[in-house]
């Protein structure tokens, strides 16, 4: 019971700090909306398999929209550590376990928010999404958020200081999403991209959305899944052992 | 007259308690039995070994070896009951400056527990207790360094903790904040009737608040009283000189037999003695006899900074530079 509430403490916190800052939540909408506008306006003369590129594009942002705000909030903990909070819940009767799922249900609580704010811009840009499509994208995207706050949480149990963290964000962030077949539909692409984009998970969680939301996809929806799925259980566990060794 | 409890009880209780950091040991084997309901003090120079200690008590830290009792619980195998038991202010700021003062408060009544009923009415309490009910609803972040320290200290009542630590509770902050915090300690101490144990550098402070005062240096317990106690066992008074050759000075005047202990820093020479009064002009003699030119003399009782240089040989210095580095520089001497 004490540890439940424990969890939804600690996931409040994170919720409360990610509405207080608006400036945050604009500014990590722009640069997906970005990419959609001017990559999508750009290259609007390309056709893919009877799809506008806009449309193409489409989950590949959605996506997009999840990694930044995901990474980060898990990479947060070492600005807790920096301003001494994390002492605070660490000292408190409440298990690692519970922190660490609190962090990753608060972390992935604020990328969905995001996430589904894009989501329903498809509706603006012409891309009918039925209400089932919906649900299930919400349910990829919190498999993938999950998964991606986890990555945040471990990099910050193994780094000491907040001075790396734009190198992390620079060196983690822009490769998983370009070599995420987010822009290009994979199996036109050279032999060596293609081979680094099937060894990236994410590659996998576009591929999934990109089939749910368009019907359209270069691996096979049921290999998506369970990839992306056993990927991100895979670094929850993993986040979770970090989390209770660090000091 | 009080009636006088039969059994009184020690709320933390520490056996050999060590901590080894590769191989140098921060705290050394102390046994501490500090009883229910006193404000008892840790005082020592920074890199001590107090935060260290404090930190193992809190069960931040794992010892190396021994083990503590906090409210019956141990620090090792009963993790949760200990930090159920305890409030902790640590020396470092530990707030959320992005959330108001009392959603820090809220936050932490979560992570405890406490029951939803009960929760407003204790936070408010607290708030009252610490002055900053009227700026509750106001972001930490434009709170004052002693709005924080408050602060802190309120959200470790919250929960009803049977013994508070507090880390340095005063580091950094300005004299008269200073004594404001002193005034909100003694006050808690009385209303919420909670066992205290706190660190300091600040001899002062451990005279005003303390009960008990343990001297702590390079991780041992020195010595332990009553400030009272202590301050009287150097059996007299202290007399400074500030002469200029305080070497020859020094060599000359051992012979005098009642001085007993001489310490010097710089030019100025801090003696024990007893009848301060009447030996002080006979030491203006002898250095008038040896042509050794005085250049003030006084008197005064001695303060718990000539108890902690008597116990350790050193002078309990003020620093407030960073932890970290203080403990750094303690290692180098190694």
């Amino acid at each position: 019971m004490s540890e439940l509430e424990g969890i939804y403490t600690i996931w409040l916190r994170e919720i409360i700090r990610f509405w207080r800052d608006k400036s945050r939540i604009i500014s990590s909408l722009v640069q997906p909306l970005l990419f959609l506008v001017v990559f999508g306006g750009g290259f609007s003369f390309v056709r893919l398999g009877g799809l506008n590129y806009q449309t193409f594009l489409f989950p590949g942002i959605v996506v997009m929209s999840l990694v930044g705000v995901s990474i980060a909030s898990g990479v947060s903990v070492i600005w807790d550590r920096e301003f001494g909070f994390l002492k605070e819940i660490l000292v408190a009767p409440v298990s690692r376990t519970s922190i660490f799922i609190g962090k990753a249900l608060g972390g992935c609580t604020t990328a969905l928010i995001q996430g589904l704010i894009i989501l329903s811009l498809s509706f603006l840009i012409g891309i009918p999404i039925s209400p089932l499509s919906f649900l299930v994208s919400i349910g990829l995207m919190a498999i993938i958020s999950l998964g991606l706050v986890s990555i945040g949480l471990i990099i910050a149990s193994l780094i000491e200081t907040f001075e790396s963290f734009g190198v992390i964000m620079n060196f983690i962030i822009f490769p998983l999403i370009f070599l995420s077949g987010a822009f290009f539909p994979l199996q036109e692409a050279p032999e060596w991209l293609k081979i680094i984009s099937f060894v990236n998970p994410l590659t996998y969680g576009v591929e999934a959305i990109r089939f749910v939301i368009i019907g359209f996809s270069s691996i096979s929806f049921s290999i998506s899944l369970t990839v992306i799925s056993v990927f991100s259980l895979t670094v929850i566990l993993l986040g979770g052992i970090a989390f209770n060794r660090q000091k | 007259m009080k009636k006088i409890k039969n059994i009184v009880m020690n709320i933390v209780e520490t056996f050999n308690l060590t901590k080894e950091f590769n191989g140098i040991v921060a705290v050394n084997n102390v046994n501490l039995k500090i009883k229910e309901g006193e404000i008892f003090g840790l005082l020592g120079p920074n890199g001590a070994g107090k935060t260290t200690f404090i930190s193992m008590l809190c069960t931040l830290l794992k010892p190396t070896r021994g083990t503590a009792k906090v409210n019956g619980f141990d620090i090792v195998k009963q993790q949760n009951e200990v930090r159920k038991s305890i409030g902790i202010v640590f020396q470092d700021p530990s707030l959320d400056n992005r959330l108001t003062g009392r959603e820090n408060l809220e936050m932490h009544a979560g992570l405890y527990g406490v029951p939803k009923s009960e929760r407003k009415k204790r936070i408010d309490e607290v708030l009252k207790l610490v002055g900053l009910y009227e700026r509750a609803r106001e972001l930490v972040r434009n709170y004052s360094g002693g709005m924080k320290r408050r602060l802190e200290i309120a959200r470790a009542l919250i929960h009803y903790p049977k013994v508070l630590f507090l880390d340095e509770p005063t580091l950094g902050l300005d004299p008269q904040t200073r004594e404001h915090i002193w005034e909100y300690i003694k006050k808690l101490a009385e209303r919420e009737r909670i066992t205290i144990l706190l660190t300091t550098h600040y001899m002062e402070e451990a005279d005003a608040l303390c009960d008990r005062v343990a001297i702590m240096d390079y991780g041992e317990i020195k010595v332990l009283d009553t400030p009272e106690n202590l301050k009287n066992s150097l059996e007299g008074d202290v007399l400074s000189l500030e002469v200029k050759n305080p070497k020859i000075f020094v060599e000359k005047i051992k012979k005098l037999d009642s001085i007993k202990k001489i310490h010097v820093a710089e030019n100025r020479i801090s003696m024990t003695v007893k009848n301060a009064e009447k030996l002080a002009p006979k030491v203006l003699d002898f250095a008038r006899k040896n042509k050794i030119p005085v250049s003030s003399i006084s008197i005064r009782k001695p303060s718990l900074g000539d108890v902690f240089l008597h116990y350790t040989g050193r002078e309990i210095r003020e620093e407030t530079g960073e932890p970290k580095e203080m403990m750094k520089r303690r290692m180098r001497r190694f």
